[in-house]
């Protein structure tokens, strides 16, 4: 059987504990082919220290907006969601106490 | 501000992360959803749908671009086994490697766009497609590797900048990359030309002469001026800037630094406009630019000649990682 060409993705990680970041692809016909072009294409000036090379028919893309970013009101779930300013100067007011102060650092 | 307490299950569809124009929709529709999201800044991934026009821009570009890499290197591959320290040397040679990486990098952008390497490869030395003016042109002397490691580099630069903000997102992600590593060659070649116009007699003489061959080609490596809203690249967002404003950017940065170091530009029409804000110049030989671009430059032939030899020498390799079988 002849072996084709197929693109990989190269993802790699800049530092220990920095997260692994998609770098582009290479074009190889084999596992073995498609790290030694990703070592050269993102490694050659020690840019990263791991580097992850994925066949990339073996990558589930998920763009569905359905799924991933259905119309619903997910404001419960962040920071922003809960806005008290007026509610906290009623009750300042109430309490007669100051409001605190910003920390610093 | 919500009230969470008052929480509005179903909002408006938010912005979609699936541009609308993926949908199936009448072509003309579609098109126009895909010209409206580009011109507002919209990126385009390979998977997106795009209309003809744009897949083929982008690849007419980014093949153009790719080309150049390649044949790039050329030039100073010559002055491998001529340069004058073992770090110049390795410096080079780290520099040859960085520019044939970006056109196998950029070669990469542009298969996903639907065309092979080796379709490329064949137009590239059919001479059906080009590559830059500058990579036409003798390297005489070591001078000329700094000059060009300098500020060919440099006007590539200011280009290659601007197409950090592509549409077209995995030219913008490469181009990322391609800047950070562009930035140590020029380093590299400022080095090697600050080294020459400090140096003897001799080598003050050599990257002087070398400015004054140079100085035409990099006057016209951007192109001639066009309208901007002629421009089908610009209009797509492929590119952001027209050539006039990379030729004024690149005076503005690097006419201080030339003269900096006691080279004189070998145009005495040169000047800062203060009034209009612009560099006047002499204008560039726009005739020798469409001569050169059409393979009929000093070194046009030659260096087209070279790849075609190196491709059919390194064909056996193409073969065994393809597992072509034995012809006999």
């Amino acid at each position: 059987m002849t072996p084709t060409l197929e693109p990989w993705e190269v993802f790699r990680q800049e530092r220990e504990g920095e997260p692994m970041r998609h770098g582009g692809s290479v074009m190889a016909p084999d596992a073995e082919l498609a790290a030694h072009y990703a070592r050269e294409m993102f490694g050659r000036r020690q840019e990263s220290v791991r580097l992850w090379v994925v066949r990339r028919s073996d990558v589930i893309d998920i763009d569905d907006a359905d799924l991933l970013q259905p119309p619903l009101d997910r404001s419960f779930k962040k920071p922003g969601g809960y806005v008290m300013r007026d509610k906290l100067a009623a009750a300042r007011e109430a309490s007669g106490q100051p409001k605190p102060k910003a920390r610093s650092g | 501000m919500t009230d969470p307490l008052a929480l509005e299950p179903i909002l408006a569809p938010p912005e979609r992360s699936r541009p609308a124009f993926n949908e199936e929709r009448p072509h003309d529709e579609r098109f126009a959803l895909f010209e409206a999201h580009v011109v507002a800044g919209g990126k385009v991934e390979p998977t997106d749908w795009m209309p003809d026009e744009y897949r083929n821009a982008v690849l007419r570009f980014v093949e153009m671009h790719a080309n150049s890499e390649l044949m790039g290197v050329l030039p100073e591959r010559e002055w491998l086994m001529r340069a004058p320290t073992l770090r110049r040397k390795l410096a080079l040679t780290a520099k040859v490697q960085d520019e044939v990486g970006h056109a196998q990098l950029l070669y990469r952008v542009a298969e996903d766009l639907g065309k092979t390497r080796e379709a490329m490869y064949d137009d590239l030395l059919a001479g059906n497609t080009k590559f830059h003016n500058v990579f036409h042109y003798p390297t005489r002397g070591w001078a000329d590797v700094g000059l060009i490691a300098w500020l060919v580099d440099a006007a590539a630069i200011v280009a290659q900048q601007a197409l950090r903000d592509s549409s077209y997102a995995p030219y913008a992600r490469t181009m990322r990359k391609i800047c950070w590593e562009e930035s140590v060659h020029i380093m590299h070649g400022r080095d090697v030309v600050v080294t020459m116009a400090t140096g003897t007699a001799t080598q003050q003489a050599a990257i002087q002469d070398a400015l004054d061959r140079w100085w035409g080609p990099l006057m016209q490596m951007h192109g001639p001026r066009s309208p901007r809203d002629k421009d089908r690249d610009i209009h797509w967002r492929i590119k952001a800037k027209t050539s006039e404003e990379l030729r004024q950017e690149f005076l503005t940065i690097y006419v201080p630094r030339i003269r900096e170091i006691g080279l004189v530009i070998p145009d005495p029409e040169l000047r800062w406009d203060a009034e209009a804000g612009v560099w006047d110049y002499a204008e560039p030989d726009w005739a020798e630019l469409r001569t050169v671009v059409t393979n009929h430059g000093p070194m046009s032939q030659q260096r087209l000649e070279f790849r075609r030899i190196s491709r059919e020498e390194t064909r056996w390799v193409r073969e065994a990682v393809l597992g072509v079988p034995d012809a006999a």
